[in-house]
């Protein structure tokens, strides 16, 4: 059994300690906001935030994250009010839609720790693949997330 | 599987301050909402219709008007990011005079097109045909949909329609100073035959079309509501992992299924066609005993190809038997007795899609009733294609189509489905198979490999006096069962034989050479190999004669104002002439494809080590007109990225007969630090031309690139990806 939670609720799962928590979250427990990309933690599709960390949950197996404290896409905000959200809505960031919500989770973990990053820090702090090539879109949308932000 | 609308927006509001804080960046959360989200989401999280009951307020198969003033646009095509789930309800809602606010958009059913002739007329999407194709029936609709509307409300009133106006949703009677909504109107007005249909707008009177328009799905995929395929979950839903031979057209020999039948949730191995399914109670499991079990293949005659052996097969098949696609003038002997020939041999690799979504389907097949779940460019021909391999008759399969995690012409064959069924049947369960990435590059249908030579004769003055082109490439029919069997497919020439420069003698021609490598549509096609070669060449010309590329263009178009048109705006807004420093350079291509011209130039720096970087990228555009000109902007930023990552990076290699790479490890794509900026700008030419949007960003990217490299260095790439060329300074 492993114990996590998941934007705030509790659970223990019967699982094998080795499954990635990708797949726990997907179908254990059924939020299905985070992506499965690539498997390998090259695109990043499937990044939460476990301890408010961004990780590549395909590469994390659930055993190694015992009492963790795990926010998904879903979690992230009610309402999809968080700063980021907004950014991304108002710059009509997605289109096939699929990456976006490791985008956003990589974007809101970077955001705290760089409440005003440069082009550049974008860049080097952001590697998630997009396919569809928002990547213009996603730099607007971080900077206008920092603006908003209360500091 | 209902009431998806409330937990996407409303429902959740309600814990807003439970959630808040938990996350480590939830602190951020600011307590604004845009106020569309605070309303009923305008597309639902799971797109697909709910198979449509009759319903009162149905005026025609594409417009339900509900009670409560909602109008619900039918969207007979796939959203894979294009933005057409947006851009047609447009069409729709412009002729309505409707809300826009009030207007919600569903996938349409496959299923009644065909229990109702083809209702919804063609459902593919693929070739940037949505607006093009669907805008004249779309505006159609709405204004039938209008003019009845109007009519009921004339009836009503017993007044003559003439002094009624449909205006935002409701009709109105000036005169006695009444008005009627929609909603009430809508049982009556689908009741009501007109004569004859109504005229349509012309541009001019357009309020809606052309004015920049959020996506109306936009709030469902910012909070990972937004169902794909993959998302699929139903109740006794077993998951599948599948392995094909991975030597395409080999034969799967044996399998152990003893060897994993121990393992957790493992339920059982299906052998399919030259491939094996391990299902299980969770995907996870049965990918994870796929990889443990032992599977021998066939591989077969192919076994033993790589791709240096291709390599040579096409440059060889330039020398074989050729079909002419195009023959102006003598261009032998233009090019004989020119002051000076110019030749050159371009190559390009095979490429894979790779949609972030890898291919995946949930099946479930029943004695009476097929449902499939996933995300498709071809609904209906997945809903046929289903009924042929079950034997039930096609009103008896329901294709639940989903958002696409991309498509760029791979989720058109519909590959995943026949597996998923396979599995489903032989189960007797809701089966989701599900590929892995790695299942997803290896077994693609590709972008074709191609080899291309091209031999100019520049007059004394340095304009080109003729040029004769001879592409050999996969052909794409063929490889799909296809194939006309007349050695052209206009694939394989689309940008060579229909190029617009006013060269007197041209000869193109071509040879159609497959191997056993599936070749198919690659965002572009055809365009995306040719524009890199004929533009690529251009610039060669122009170097060759002495003369600036926008120029030389310039003289070779003064017979099409639309390029011009183009090309002026991009020497304007792209600083064309305008000095850079040391190590860096400007290329220019334009290029038609898709009835859309698109001008783009490349700034490319490149450090003394090789290392390009491609620093900024402008766009022009010319679609004739646009029905939301944010959709062109988002396409033509995504269309440089896709071009650019294979321009830069894009190859897929074969070695014994198998594909090398599987993953994005080894199958790079462009990400945030590569991507250069990019502006876009539209030269609309209006007249009657409404050009396809989602695949003309994409050829011009690749020329461009290279000749602003050659503009840095001196250094011309005839063969793709750019990694693989020696850019160091001597």
């Amino acid at each position: 059994m492993v114990s996590i939670t998941v934007n705030g609720k509790p659970h223990r799962l019967d699982v094998e300690p080795e499954m990635p928590l990708l797949w726990v979250l997907r179908d254990e427990i059924g939020l299905t906001g985070t992506k499965f990309g690539c498997g390998i933690a090259q695109c990043g599709a499937c990044t939460v935030h476990v301890n408010g960390e961004a990780m590549r949950s395909c590469s994390v197996p659930v055993g190694t994250i015992e009492g963790a404290s795990i926010t998904t896409i879903e979690g992230l905000s009610p309402d999809s009010a968080h700063a980021v959200q907004q950014a991304w809505l108002a710059e009509d960031v997605p289109q096939c839609g699929y990456c976006q919500s490791g985008q956003i989770m990589a974007a809101a973990a970077f955001l705290a720790t760089n409440p005003n990053p440069s082009d550049a820090d974008i860049d080097a702090g952001i590697t998630n693949i997009c396919r569809c090539g928002t990547y213009e879109r996603i730099r607007r949308a971080i900077h206008r997330a920092a603006a908003s932000m209360p500091r | 599987m209902d009431g998806s609308r409330e937990i996407a927006g409303l429902a959740l509001s309600r814990r807003r301050f439970i959630v808040t804080g938990l996350s480590a960046a939830g602190g951020l959360a600011v307590g604004v909402l845009l106020p569309r989200l605070a309303q009923a989401l305008p597309i639902a999280a799971e797109p697909w219709g709910k198979e449509m009951p009759s319903a009162p307020g149905e005026v025609s198969a594409w417009i339900l008007i509900e009670p409560d003033e909602s109008v619900v646009i039918r969207f007979a095509r796939s959203e894979m990011g294009q933005g057409s789930f947006t851009a047609l309800p447009m069409i729709v809602a412009e002729e309505l005079e409707c809300d826009w606010s009030k207007v919600k958009a569903e996938y349409a059913s496959a299923n009644r097109t065909v229990r109702e002739g083809g209702v919804y007329r063609r459902m593919s999407t693929g070739g940037s045909r949505a607006v093009r194709e669907s805008r004249e029936y779309l505006q159609q609709a709405g204004a039938s949909a209008r003019v009845r509307l109007v009519a009921a409300a004339a009836r009503r009133w017993n007044v003559p329609q003439s002094e009624c106006e449909a205006r935002n949703g409701t009709v109105v009677h000036a005169a006695s100073n009444r008005t009627l909504s929609y909603g009430t109107l809508a049982p009556e007005a689908a009741k009501i035959a007109l004569d004859r249909e109504p005229t349509i707008k012309t541009p001019e009177q357009f309020k809606l079309i052309g004015k920049p328009t959020a996506r109306l799905d936009t709030p469902l995929k910012i909070n990972g509501s937004a169902k794909f395929g993959i998302d699929t979950r139903l109740p006794d839903m077993l998951y599948a992992a599948v392995a094909a031979c991975p030597v395409f057209g080999g034969k799967l020999k044996s399998y152990d299924a003893a060897a994993i039948k121990s393992r957790r949730g493992i339920h059982s191995v299906v052998p399919l066609e030259g491939a094996v399914a391990v299902v299980a109670d969770r995907f996870w499991r049965a990918k994870e005993a796929l990889l443990a079990m032992p599977i021998e293949w066939d591989a077969g005659a192919a076994g033993g190809t790589d791709s240096a052996q291709f390599r040579k097969v096409y440059r060889e098949a330039l020398d074989g038997p050729a079909q002419t696609a195009r023959s102006d003038g003598d261009a032998a002997k233009a090019i004989a007795s020119a002051a000076k020939q110019v030749e050159a041999l371009y190559e390009v690799p095979h490429l894979a899609h790779a949609p972030m979504e890898p291919l995946n389907c949930t099946a479930h097949v029943q004695s009476d009733r097929v449902d499939i779940w996933m995300g498709t460019q071809d609904a209906e021909g997945a809903l046929r294609r289903a009924a042929t391999m079950t034997g039930l008759k096609p009103e008896q399969v329901f294709v639940h189509n989903a958002f696409l995690g991309g498509g760029f012409g791979r989720r058109s064959a519909n590959d995943e489905m026949l597996q998923a069924i396979a599995v489903s049947k032989a189960v007797g369960k809701p089966v989701k198979l599900v590929w892995t990435r790695e299942e997803d590059i290896r077994h693609d249908r590709y972008r074709p490999q191609a080899a291309v030579r091209l031999k100019a004769g520049l007059g004394a003055d340095g304009m080109p006096t003729g040029w004769e082109i001879r592409t050999a490439v996969g052909s794409i029919l063929r490889s799909l069962g296809m194939s006309r069997g007349d050695g052209i497919e206009p694939m394989a020439v689309e940008g060579l034989a229909n190029n617009p420069y006013g060269i007197a003698s041209q000869h193109i021609d071509c040879v159609l050479k497959n191997t056993h490598v599936p070749v198919m549509f690659w965002r572009s096609v055809g365009s995306s190999i040719n524009a890199f070669v004929m533009e690529g060449f251009v610039d060669e010309l122009a170097h060759a004669a002495g003369k600036d590329p926008l120029e030389f263009r310039r003289a070779l178009l003064s017979h099409r104002p639309d390029f011009l048109h183009v090309l002026e705006t991009l020497a304007a807004k792209g600083d064309w002439g305008k000095p850079l420093a040391s190590g860096k350079g400007r290329g220019l291509a334009i290029h038609e494809s898709f009835g859309t011209i698109v001008g783009e130039i490349a700034e490319v720096a490149v450090t003394p080590k090789g290392e390009v970087k491609v620093e900024r990228v402008v766009v022009a555009v010319d679609s004739g007109h646009v029905v939301n000109p944010r959709t062109v902007e988002m396409q033509m930023e995504g269309g440089v990225i896709y071009g650019l990552t294979a321009a830069l990076y894009g190859e897929i290699t074969i070695k014994e007969g198998r594909v090398e790479q599987g993953n994005f490890d080894e199958y790079q794509i462009v990400r945030l630090g590569d991507a250069p900026k990019i502006e876009v700008h539209l030269a609309l030419t209006g007249g009657g031309k409404w050009g396809g949007i989602g695949e003309p960003g994409t050829p011009p990217v690749a020329p461009a690139v290279c000749s602003a490299i050659f503009a840095a260095t001196g250094k011309r790439i005839r063969s793709l990806p750019i990694k693989n060329q020696d850019l160091r300074s001597a």
